[in-house]
């Protein structure tokens, strides 16, 4: 594999955002995945919800752990600083990275294998502390990088691509994310732009621990009859609770909707996020609720997608661990190193 | 008569109170201006199980551990028969003469003091008849050592500051015991305690403690850890510092984070992701989390990440001797991680270089960015040390090394992130959010080129790490310089050690002088070794290396960075899990160098087991 570095011509006629930059300023160098990778259009997902949200891309961090879905942040962003860490301990570098400065937004990008593997106790953490982030798991229900072992959100029924029978339960990483306290959690499809570009666009407006597990077949290792992660299956089980609009915070929603079917949410930017409830039982913000919905769905093989619960009321890491405004990498001696005459009076309370 | 020269122990039962009477009466000895080296030595356990205070009081600062008790507290009926036999003879036993006692030696003195009874006529609650024994004893022994009493009282009436009303009973179990031994025995003995002016303007302060301390003085913000013996209170001593130097006055904000992890993975992960981010960040940890965190070490030593650790080192292997001590991880810490990785270590001596090498640590760890270690002990890291006192310059802005800002990047061309610009082997790097155009690169752990873009060309792989050894050799000129100590007319032997070694060690040569052995020495403080470190071996024909480890780690570490013929260095090495002593060091030698009768015997690692 080699590095590809993409021509930087631009159309002029390309369009532009508010910052006055095109969808090609918040690409990356040229994927080296699989061609038909569902990775490639998340990242796709990603370049779009930051364009569209006038995202400056230098206060963008992309962090990653090991796996062809971590390498996807080199794909987007190129403006951006990145750091593709060890397997499975990229929310330990996102939660280290976000103490220092809380004033970027970090997009974390990581596999199945990565998030519900070798990383499911570092995940979880990072969950429950509240991290300010947008997580974004590429599920493929394989290993895709080393040549397609199972993986652990690989559903009970799902067969391997010589026939393997999966004997063990698997991993559904929305409902840990929701039993865990994510305060933002949604699920979405690689093969579903329409869908995925407003919720990562509400994602990256939240403030707290986002998630969306992304399904996103492994066209090489992942994608056959027996397979519940592939592009078939899910186009034929999907099943969308929730229907996410996302509305910046100076439009006006002119749409009109059946009573009762329409919920909005003001997020911490002022922008809102207008859910369209196609199952009127649903209710985003339970979760105890939202997590029986999840159950009895995966039940009967569906996938559930939408928006699946949102929470805007919790504080985030840096709020609930008391520290102060500034970001805590812009303070210098005279904000952090205390003077000589006070080292000497703490060496006479140790006489 | 042993004036301010002798070792007293107390044995007690591990939650049952003893350990603060013990440290005032440690703290007492060092407030009359004698130096004092105490030592808990605990078992791993909560409550039960026998735990040991040791102190040595030296007036010549001699501090090293010493075998040979000269006065006995023995509280504990468990441990008894076996605390009965470490004191030397014509040594003393302090003990409590409430329950008979077999005392089956008769070449050592008893003072029976019914500490039990005393406190039970005098108090009521259960808790105090017990915690008040403590008090009683240390009374006692005001009496029994000839120690000021006026400081001891004064020094209750500290500790008791803002609850006033514990101040009273505690006085007065001090004076039960001290009222007993004066009518009961010839007080003072022929061992007590002068007033002196040794301790000069040291402190008195654990390692950990010290180390916490310097990484407030550091501009370190973030702490991530996850609990282990004997690291544990680096951490919370960060914590407490922070809390008294780094609360925002108008807010009441914290200038800090400190994160306890869920493991040692996650520890070092947050410390590496908040350094990456431009923050001063570190961990603390013990053997077992160092092999947690070594693939995450291969990462910031290739990625070029600073990342500050303290190790304060244990008994190993595995799970070991949780509560001992140990200079045991050397090898796996000088090369943590897989592929080729070395990385910059730092040995403090004491708590003054423990709060020393944290702040220079991090210059270090930022100015080449790479993990930088510093590798204390349990000995020094949980035991109240004899020591200078701190010392900063005011006015000096941290340093962060080559880091570049928005204006830097709008001078320069095409930003290289791993481009050797100065030729010392280190690149510049920068922050995220520095510049909206410039600046911004890939961190990785697979292969990159000097402009952080993946590549799988070899050659352009091998040019990087040939680049990091370069930036090794320029850390050898950065590093702190080894301490040398020259014997009088200079020797054609040395001795190197470093760590906790170092307070044996004057006492060692003065032993070894009066048996006509002299050695030239050199304490090591820093890997990599710098040419001093080469010098020194070179003009030396045996040098004796010694350590608190089995494999004899560091001397391994110096035959394979230097180059030297193994023959020349002669390990001594002590691995009981405690301290090394002066007299184990000056018997290992010369056994080494035939000369000595006595000293067969105790040549590996023994002496009176404890
Ligand atoms: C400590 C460690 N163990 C194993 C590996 C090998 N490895 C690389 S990627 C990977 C699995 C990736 O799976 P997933 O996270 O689902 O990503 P995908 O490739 O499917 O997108 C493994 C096991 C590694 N890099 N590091
Ligand atoms: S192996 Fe699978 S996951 Fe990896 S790039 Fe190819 S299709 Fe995508
Ligand atoms: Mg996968």
């Amino acid at each position: 594999m080699t590095y590809i570095a993409k021509p930087k011509f631009h159309h002029p006629n390309l369009p532009r955002n508010d910052l006055g930059l095109t969808r090609r300023d918040y690409e990356g160098s040229m994927s080296t995945l699989c061609a038909g990778c569902g990775h490639d259009s998340v990242t796709a997902a990603i370049v779009e919800a930051c364009f569209e949200l006038n995202l400056p891309a230098h206060k963008v961090a992309k962090m990653s752990g090991i796996g062809c879905s971590s390498k996807t942040p080199t794909y987007f962003l190129s403006k951006s600083h990145g750091f593709n860490s060890v397997h499975g301990r990229m929310p330990s570098v996102a939660t280290g990275a976000n103490l220092a400065n809380n004033e970027l937004k970090y997009i974390g990008v990581s596999g199945d294998g990565d998030t519900a593997s070798i990383g499911f106790g570092q995940f979880a953490h990072a969950v429950r502390r509240q991290v300010d982030m947008l997580y974004v798991v590429e599920n493929n229900g394989t290993y895709g990088l080393t040549k397609g072992q199972f993986s652990a959100t690989n559903d009970r029924v799902s067969v391997g691509r010589k026939g393997q029978v999966n004997a063990f339960e698997s991993i559904d990483l929305v409902s840990i994310a929701i039993q865990l306290g994510a305060s933002f959690v949604a699920r979405g499809f690689s093969g579903d732009k329409d869908q995925l570009v407003p919720l990562m666009k509400a994602a990256l407006s939240h403030k707290g621990f986002a998630f969306i597990d992304v399904i996103s077949p492994c066209v090489t290792f992942n994608n056959h009859g027996g397979s519940t992660k592939s592009f078939e299956f899910v186009r034929d089980h999907e099943h969308t609770v929730t229907g996410a609009d996302y509305v910046p915070h100076r439009d006006e929603i002119t749409a009109d909707y059946a009573e009762g079917s329409v919920l909005d949410v003001t997020l911490h930017d002022e922008s809102r996020v207008r859910l369209r409830k196609l199952d009127a039982t649903y209710d985003p913000s339970d979760r105890a609720a939202a997590l029986q919905y999840m159950m009895e769905h995966q039940a009967k093989d569906e996938v559930v997608t939408g928006l699946l619960y949102l929470n805007t009321g919790d504080d985030e890491l840096k709020e609930k661990m008391d520290v102060t405004a500034a970001p805590l990498n812009s303070l210098g001696a005279a904000e952090l190193r205390p003077d000589m005459a006070t080292l000497e009076k703490i060496n006479a309370g140790l006489r | 008569m042993k004036t301010n020269d002798f070792v007293i122990k107390f044995a007690n039962v591990n939650g049952s109170g003893s350990a603060s009477a013990n440290a005032l009466f440690a703290k007492a000895i060092f407030r009359m201006g004698v130096p004092v080296a105490p030592k808990n030595i605990f078992p791993s356990n909560i409550q039960g199980l026998p735990t040991w205070f040791e102190v040595r009081v030296n007036d010549k600062g001699h501090l090293g551990r010493r075998d040979g008790i000269d006065m006995m507290v023995a509280m504990n009926p468990q441990s008894w028969d076996q605390d009965v036999a470490a004191i030397v003879p014509g040594g003393y036993l302090l003990y409590d003469s409430t329950f008979i006692r077999e005392i089956d030696r008769d070449d050592i003195k008893t003072i029976g003091v019914p500490l039990t009874k005393l406190c039970n006529e005098r108090f009521t609650i259960p808790r105090e008849r017990q915690l008040f024994k403590n008090v009683a004893y240390v009374g006692a022994l005001t009496a029994l050592l000839d120690m000021d009493f006026e400081v001891v009282k004064g020094m209750i009436s500290e500790q008791f500051r803002g609850k006033d009303k514990a101040i009273a009973p505690n006085i007065d179990a001090l004076n039960l015991g001290r009222e007993y031994a004066l009518k009961y025995f010839d007080c003072p003995l022929d061992i007590r305690v002068a007033t002196s002016d040794a301790v000069g303007d040291q402190i008195l302060i654990e390692g950990n403690a010290a180390a916490g301390l310097g990484c407030v003085f550091a501009g370190a913000t973030v702490a991530a850890w996850y609990p282990i013996t004997p690291s544990t209170s680096v951490a919370e001593a960060f914590e407490k510092y922070c809390h008294q130097l780094r609360i925002e006055p108008d807010t009441g904000k914290k200038k800090f984070a400190i994160v306890q992890a869920e493991d040692e993975l996650a520890a070092i992960g947050m410390a590496i992701g908040a350094n990456w981010n431009g923050a001063r960040a570190f961990t603390a940890t013990s053997g077992p989390g160092i092999s947690l965190m070594s693939e995450f070490l291969g990462l910031a030593y290739f990625a070029e990440v600073p990342v500050l650790l303290f190790n304060i080192q244990r008994g190993g292997p595995s799970t070991g001797m949780p509560t001992r001590t140990q200079q045991s991880d050397i090898i796996s810490c000088a090369y943590a991680s897989h592929g080729d990785t070395k990385h910059v270590l730092l040995f403090p001596s004491d708590p003054t270089e423990c709060f020393d090498f944290a702040m220079q640590g991090f210059d270090l760890s930022d100015g080449l960015q790479t993990p930088v270690i510093v590798m204390s002990d349990l000995d020094l890291g949980m035991n109240d040390w004899t020591t200078a006192p701190f010392k900063i310059e005011d006015g000096v802005e941290l340093n962060r090394g080559k880091v570049l800002d928005a204006e830097q990047l709008d001078e320069i061309g095409r930003f290289g992130r791993y481009l050797d610009v100065d030729g010392d082997g280190i690149p510049y790097r920068t922050y995220p959010g520095t510049h909206p155009e410039k600046g911004a690169f890939f961190t990785r752990g697979t292969s990159h080129d000097e402009y952080a873009v993946y590549t799988e060309d070899g050659k352009v792989n091998a040019r990087v790490m040939r680049r990091l050894s370069h930036k090794f050799e320029t850390a050898k000129t950065l590093v702190p310089a080894p301490e040398f100590g020259q014997a009088e007319q200079g020797s054609t032997m040395g001795l190197i050690h470093f760590g906790t070694t170092a307070i044996a060690v004057p006492e060692a040569m003065e032993l070894l002088a009066d048996r006509q052995i002299h050695l030239d020495t050199m304490r090591l403080r820093a890997f990599p070794f710098s040419k001093e470190v080469e010098d020194f071996i070179h003009s030396h024909e045996k040098v004796f290396v010694v350590e608190q480890n089995r494999d004899a780690q560091m001397r391994s570490l110096l035959v394979n960075e230097c180059g030297i013929d193994p023959a020349r260095l002669v390990p001594i090495l002590n691995f009981d899990g405690f301290p090394i002593t002066a007299v184990a060091i000056a018997d290992m030698v010369t056994e080494q160098l035939g000369e000595g009768e006595d000293a067969g015997e105790q040549a590996q690692g023994g002496f009176a087991a404890e």
